[in-house]
């Protein structure tokens, strides 16, 4: 493995990191698709900021996405419990359109620069390792450093939040009432996600976001019976993906993100196949008499 | 034991409250004052606005008018005091979490966001685990648990927190008759203790034969009291609107 390889892995591993232990929230919470719904709206957010800084990859770019992600989901969320359309209408109705507006915004004001097309549907992985910053006067990649700023804040949410998300995701109602502002830690999930989803598109594209965020969280799920260990699987997930879809894509010479979300997607077959509640062990415990 | 029930602030004190869900008015300018220190049940119909009426006066549902005592307090200030039940369907049924993690979640609204539990606390959580008999079960998944194990896991919880007010909502729905017998025995154990306890329940004969006080409900109060007056046929055709034989 080359240096470049070896950066791409961490990056990826990082993403990983702190987008599986959100996504290990939102698969118990039923949010799933979150992220995916963040990651489409937060398009035409970039491409705002884009034309207003002419930055893209700047914390001014994270932070006003972010804000313009947030403020779609909550709209969103406002049209799902008005019950004008239903839930899933709303999903569908809403953020490709946004997602539209982003690429409409792409090729009519901002093609030829450092946005295009392609980067917001497949990320920006491959060449992570060439866009540097100078930091402490060492050449580092851009990403490596906003991803693993990103990575920190995710653990310190999860770690500082502990209780109220983990009570309220389990049973919202004492979690409201044990006075743990759960709605509120409901809340700032949402802010994280999105924050997280505007930091991962920038890597893996608008498609892929949701994989990192979700596969890896899915596959512990079946491993795991507290949400601790949940957590640390689905982390080990993550970065046992990005290691060996690096791998692959090297070795067949294709995009990277996409072979991660490949391996992602396997590790998911083989715990459902063999992981303590998945089919196999399933298909034993039913022929077991009930005690 | 001295009978001071009288004096004591009641359970829940509830002055003309409202609340709408999902649109629906369910309550509207209900009062009722629950006494202390009993087993208190609140029986009605579908849709007569039982559990709203306990949601709304725990704030899990917004009440647009009314206000709410708990133990005499508002419901800011007792929050540790007054543990809460929920009915089963609001849990997430497939989370992975122990039996024991469930209960010490009893001892969360003591120790907040960030403070250790201590030795006491997990003293706590194992002797309420006793109390309802599923010490045994203390590792187990909780979604790998019967209906009957998993409702004694939950007052495990609401007993882990010492809770002065116990409220619950259908506690004893997908729980077998020994199950449910044994949780009343546990209940009533509180009582004794000169805690206070409001359950949500359908079956009106566990209301008469076990219950200490009766609230029956249809959209507003119709009868409240000792449950042999408060279940008499006329009250319960009110309620109701069929003849109902005792």
């Amino acid at each position: 493995m080359s240096p470049d390889d070896v950066m791409i892995v961490v990056i990826a591993g990082l993403l990983s990191t702190s987008c599986a232990l959100l996504g290990g929230f939102l698969v118990l919470r039923r949010q799933a698709l979150l992220p995916d719904a963040v990651s489409h709206a937060v398009l035409p957010g970039i491409v705002l900021i884009f034309l207003l800084t002419g930055e893209r990859a700047s914390a001014a770019t994270v932070l006003g996405a972010t804000a313009f992600g947030v403020a779609c989901v909550a709209g969103f969320e406002w049209l799902r419990r008005s019950g004008i359309v239903g839930s899933d209408a709303a999903l569908a109705l809403v953020f490709p359109a946004l997602f539209s507006l982003g690429i409409l915004g792409i090729t009519r004001f901002a093609s030829g620069a450092h946005i295009d097309l392609d980067s917001a549907i497949y990320g920006d992985l491959t060449f992570a390792p060439l866009r540097t910053m100078s930091l402490a006067g060492l050449d580092v990649p851009t990403s490596l450093v906003v991803t693993g700023c990103a990575t920190v804040a995710t653990i310190l949410f999860v770690v500082l939040l502990w209780r109220p998300l983990h009570a309220s995701t389990f049973d919202p109602e004492f979690a409201e009432l044990s006075g743990l502002r759960a709605r509120a830690a409901g809340r700032m999930l949402l802010v994280v996600v999105a924050g997280l989803a505007v930091v991962a598109f920038d890597s893996v594209g608008a498609i892929l976001v949701v994989t990192f965020f979700i596969v890896p969280a899915a596959t512990a799920r079946l491993l795991t019976q507290r949400l601790g260990t949940m957590l640390v699987v689905a982390v080990a997930a993550g970065w046992v993906s990005s290691l060996a879809g690096e791998r692959l894509a090297t070795a067949i010479d294709s995009s990277i993100p996409g072979t991660i979300g490949l391996a992602s997607a396997g590790l998911f077959v083989l715990a459902l196949l063999l992981g303590r509640r998945g089919l196999a062990w399933r298909a034993l415990r039913s022929r077991r008499p009930e005690s | 034991m001295t009978k001071t029930m009288t004096q004591a602030p009641a359970a829940l004190a509830v002055h003309e409250l409202s609340a709408s869900y999902g649109g629906r008015t369910v309550l509207d300018g209900v009062s009722v004052d629950i006494p202390a220190g009993r087993l208190s049940g609140i029986v009605g119909p579908n849709g007569a606005g039982k559990s709203t009426l306990v949601k709304a006066a725990l704030g899990l549902v917004p009440a647009t008018r009314g206000h709410v005592r708990l133990l005499g307090e508002p419901l800011k200030r007792v929050r540790s005091r007054v543990a809460y039940v929920p009915q089963q369907e609001t849990v997430a049924r497939d989370f992975p979490i122990t039996a024991v993690q469930v209960v010490e979640m009893g001892r969360y609204p003591h120790r907040g966001w960030l403070r250790r539990l201590t030795r006491a606390d997990d003293e706590l959580v194992a002797a309420a685990m006793e109390q309802v008999g599923v010490a045994d079960l203390a590792g187990q998944p909780i979604d790998e648990l019967s209906g009957g194990q998993r409702q004694r896991v939950f007052l495990a919880r609401a007993l882990a927190q010492q809770a002065e007010l116990v409220i619950l909502d259908e506690p004893f729905t997908a729980v077998d008759a020994r199950t449910e017998s044994a949780l009343l025995d546990v209940l009533t154990g509180l009582c004794a203790e000169g805690r206070s306890v409001v359950a949500v329940h359908h079956d009106l004969r566990t209301v008469l034969d076990r219950f200490d006080h009766a609230v029956l409900m249809a959209g507003g109060i119709v009868a409240e009291g000792d449950p042999a007056d408060v279940l008499t046929p006329a009250n319960l055709e009110q309620a109701y609107g069929i003849v109902v034989a005792r």
